[in-house]
């Protein structure tokens, strides 16, 4: 499609994102599409602000640990690449891509030491990130009472608050550490249905 | 393992048959000498009429028309439910054949029973099975069904149910009627439209059949909510197309409107039907808003609301089991935060209570009319009746999981595609619609005699082998899950998470119009429907608030909380006032009763979850053990460590109280 080559051709490295992320080209552009819109400033660069005008996201309980899930610690802008890049963890892991080894392996099958499968892995991987603010690997007591806060959104008291953190962490604290490491929380998500999660299909 | 024990090895038979004899020996000769016994109760005679001879005042007298009715349901219900006793006494029987085939054996040895005495034996009249055995089977279904995997599955149902059964029915009518053209079959009287109304009732999965069968296999949750939202959702299908063909067979033709006609009715049967079943859920969910002070009659109020959606539905002729589920699905969340724990209990005690009596009624109605209805048995018809059946569903279900799947994130293997086949089976439903079939069909007698083969080959065959099948096939079983607030809290913020990132993607997929109508439930219907402060409560508490509830029950009931009662916020914040000193003795006595406990409940364990034969799952039950264990002995801990502390602060204060030691 002449458009989309158009397009394309306005991205620098856009072979080496593909290759990187699985993305096919159409999903490249849209995705170039909706990074226009938000960059209204057309700087080539989103920041935070750009992030916030968006409505659904504004009224999302944890918008503001979306927003900064894009922004790696000590950037104020992201670019397109690290869009699309950080986009890719939600896409489910395509089986029948080829697989290229000279390549490097895409963003989204870090099939590591764990024996997951790959688009569980990453969803779960983002969502600990999402908890984990302070990028210590465990999940403490008040990193879980502040986003139960933001979600239950004011309607309960403290004191709930922290019995609800107590019976969490209690649950899922295997070595009794007072804090929720990744396998922990891994193991509390076995018997969701993660696979059902990822219906995202605008990122197929 | 049963509290009947017994001294002789074939006792527990022996019993068996004595009970069947007994109540069948009383219970024929009296339907027998009925009409010998005459209604009479006037003693207003004697005041009027004093030429009358004077007759001995009747001490003790008979009669039996007055109560003829009543004893007689009763003691079908008697028997049934005896039955189902005598199959679990039986220590092998049940885990090798499935209670529904037992059930039909029995209802066939009972007919034989009533043929030889010379009575007519009952046949399972159609408006007794669609108007009361029926609904409270459905109903049990639909107010407890599993909502997630059924709204994460519901297209892949819909086509299975809609498309899978068209398919069935113009395949099966097509080639019968191509098989009827043929001479030598002798049945060349049957015209295309006959056929097509026969392949359109004996296509339809039915729900009783697969719910009796299903529910003894546990088979994982993907394929157990396909088979059974598609028994369930191709009511409508059956309906529609059962009524369209009667009606042009009576008139001979179909044109193309009449057609056009028969797309749109379905659309107005099963959206109606839902409609129906919608209003009424929310008329159940506003009335028990205001129950707050009469706690014991609502659950009459569930169940009458819901009975009531049926019947106007079939008034209307719209899909009376859409508007069942519908009812009961709406209803459920509303209600449940407004009604009390007990009464929560007792719908629950009671839909399985009914729905338990109304399918084994149903099973052994069926293996009673089976002896009793008029049959014409033509081989060939009936034999590709059967293959046809098989082959057609097989045919439907590997063709449409191939388009499906093209649309699935989570694909069906072949496995799965495999049990989906082979459980769809057929049941009463379908000879309910072929006794309806009126006498003028000149086929009616052969369809019928086809209709019970099919069941019966698909209940018994099908029935029996899918369990050895499931194992060697090893199909994912079901998974045990014991409630975990780690689980709503984490699936609760994955959907958030996702809701954001279709928010950035600017996608307005399945994530936002959840998270629009949660919303709107949020805002605008919980206040309406919800009494009190309740409705701002969100979900997260109510579970967690259900979760303590329960485990404080629990933990009175074990009696390790004599005096101290918790708070409803937390079990951490008990407050010890008069902490009883426990001494080392008295803690290894709580943990051996414990223990005991535990063990006694992994006895009585059989792990279902859509059970008809527990009410609290069993794994609820052994969780609830394992964390009384649990919390008891933290319990114990913190309260020793407490006390310690309190002496020692009492020590250095230098006073001595006598305090530390009230048991």
């Amino acid at each position: 499609m002449g458009s989309t080559n158009s397009t394309l051709s306005k991205i620098p490295n856009v072979e080496e994102l593909m290759q990187e992320t699985g993305f096919t080209p159409a999903h490249i552009v849209r995705l170039y599409d909706r990074f226009e819109a938000l960059d209204k400033e057309k700087t080539g660069h989103l920041r935070p602000q750009d992030f916030g005008a968006i409505n659904r996201l504004a009224m999302n309980p944890i918008g503001d640990r979306i927003i900064g899930a894009f922004f790696s610690p000590g950037q104020e802008t992201v670019d397109f690449h690290s869009f699309v890049r950080i986009l890719a963890h939600f896409r489910p892991a395509d089986k029948k891509r080829p697989k290229d080894p000279s390549m490097p392996e895409p963003v989204n099958s870090r099939t590591s030491k764990l024996k997951y499968p790959p688009l569980v892995f990453s969803l779960i991987s983002v969502a600990f990130q999402l908890y984990d603010q302070d990028k210590d690997g465990k999940i403490s007591r008040a990193e879980l009472l502040q986003v139960l806060r933001s979600m239950l959104e004011m309607q309960v008291t403290e004191e709930q608050l922290e019995s609800i953190a107590d019976r969490t962490i209690q649950e899922a604290d295997l070595d009794k550490d007072d804090a929720i490491s990744f396998e922990e929380f891994r193991k509390s998500l076995e018997k969701v249905n993660i696979d059902h999660k990822m219906s995202i299909r605008f990122l197929r | 393992m049963p509290a009947f024990s017994c001294a002789f090895p074939g006792c527990r038979r022996d019993l068996l048959v004595i009970v069947l004899v007994v109540f069948v020996g009383i219970g024929l000769p009296i339907e027998a000498s009925a009409p010998a016994y005459q209604s009479h109760g006037t003693e207003g005679s004697h005041l009027t009429n004093i030429t009358n001879t004077k007759k001995a005042f009747p001490v003790l007298a008979v009669n039996y028309e007055h109560v003829r009715k009543p004893f007689e349901i009763a003691l079908w219900i008697l028997l049934a439910l005896l039955m189902k006793l005598g199959f679990h006494l039986i220590p092998r029987l049940s885990a090798v054949v499935p209670e529904s085939c037992l059930l039909i054996v029995v209802g066939l040895l009972v007919g034989g029973l009533i043929k030889v005495i010379g009575e007519e034996p009952p046949v399972l009249d159609s408006q007794l099975f669609f108007l009361c055995l029926l609904p409270p089977i459905i109903l049990d279904a639909g107010y407890f069904l599993p909502i997630r995997p059924f709204t994460e599955n519901v297209g892949t149902i819909l086509v299975f149910a809609v498309i899978g059964t068209l398919w069935n029915a113009f395949f099966m009518g097509g080639l019968l009627y191509a098989l009827c053209q043929i001479e030598s079959v002798g049945l060349s009287g049957v015209d295309l439209l006959a056929c097509l109304l026969f392949g359109s009732i004996v296509s339809a999965v039915d729900p009783v059949a697969v719910l009796a069968v299903f529910e003894e296999i546990h088979i994982n949750e993907l394929v157990h909510i396909l088979v059974f939202g598609e028994s369930l959702l191709n009511d409508a299908v059956t309906v529609v197309l059962y009524n369209l063909f009667e009606e042009f067979s009576k008139v001979g033709t179909v044109t193309v409107l009449d057609v056009f006609l028969g797309v749109v009715c379905f659309f107005v049967v099963s959206l109606g039907g839902v409609l129906v079943g919608a209003i009424y859920g929310f008329l159940a969910a506003f009335t028990s808003r205001f129950t707050s002070h009469t706690r014991v009659i609502e659950p009459l109020f569930v169940f009458l609301y819901s009975y009531m959606a049926y019947l106007s539905s079939e008034m209307f002729h719209l899909s009376g089991i859409m508007a069942l589920i519908a009812c009961g699905v709406v209803m459920r969340p509303y209600v449940e935060a407004n009604i009390s724990h007990k009464s929560y209990t007792t719908i629950k005690y009671f839909l399985k209570m009914w729905s338990s009596v109304s399918e084994t009624l149903i099973f052994i109605f069926l293996g009673v009319s089976t002896v009793a209805g008029p049959h014409a048995w033509n081989w060939t018809f009936v034999i590709t009746t059967v293959i046809l059946c098989l082959v057609s569903r097989v045919l439907g279900v590997i063709g449409l999981t191939f388009i499906i799947n093209k649309f699935r994130i989570v694909k069906l293997t072949k496995k799965d595609q495999f049990i989906v086949a082979y459980g769809g089976l057929r049941g009463a439903i379908a000879f309910s619609l072929g006794y309806l079939l009126s006498n003028s069909h000149q086929m009616r007698n052969l369809f019928l005699t086809a209709i019970i083969t099919v069941i019966f080959f698909t209940v018994f065959v099908q029935g029996m082998t899918i369990r050895p099948l499931v194992e060697l096939l090893a199909v994912k079983k079901k998974k045990e899950s014991k409630p975990s607030i780690n689980e709503e809290i984490h699936t609760e913020f994955l959907d958030h998470l996702l809701t954001g990132v279709e928010g950035v993607c600017g996608h307005y997929g399945h994530y936002h119009w959840k998270e629009k109508l949660n919303r709107f439930n949020k805002t605008y219907v919980k206040r309406w429907l919800i009494a009190g402060e309740n409705f701002k409560e969100p979900e997260l508490i109510a579970f967690y608030r259900k979760m303590e509830l329960k485990q404080a029950i629990m933990m009175v009931e074990s009696g390790q909380l004599p005096s101290v009662l918790p708070s409803t916020i937390s079990m951490q914040n008990i407050q010890p006032r008069a902490i009883p000193r426990v001494s080392k003795k008295r803690e290894e006595e709580i943990r051996r009763i414990l223990r005991a406990n535990l063990q006694n409940n992994k006895q009585k364990m059989r792990s279902r979850s859509y059970s008809r034969h527990t009410l609290f799952d069993a794994d609820e039950e052994d969780n609830v053990s394992e964390v009384r264990l649990r919390k008891t002995k933290m319990e114990m801990e913190r309260r020793v460590s407490v006390m310690e502390r309190r002496v020692s602060v009492m020590e250095r204060e230098g006073r001595c109280d006598g305090e530390g030691g009230s048991v």
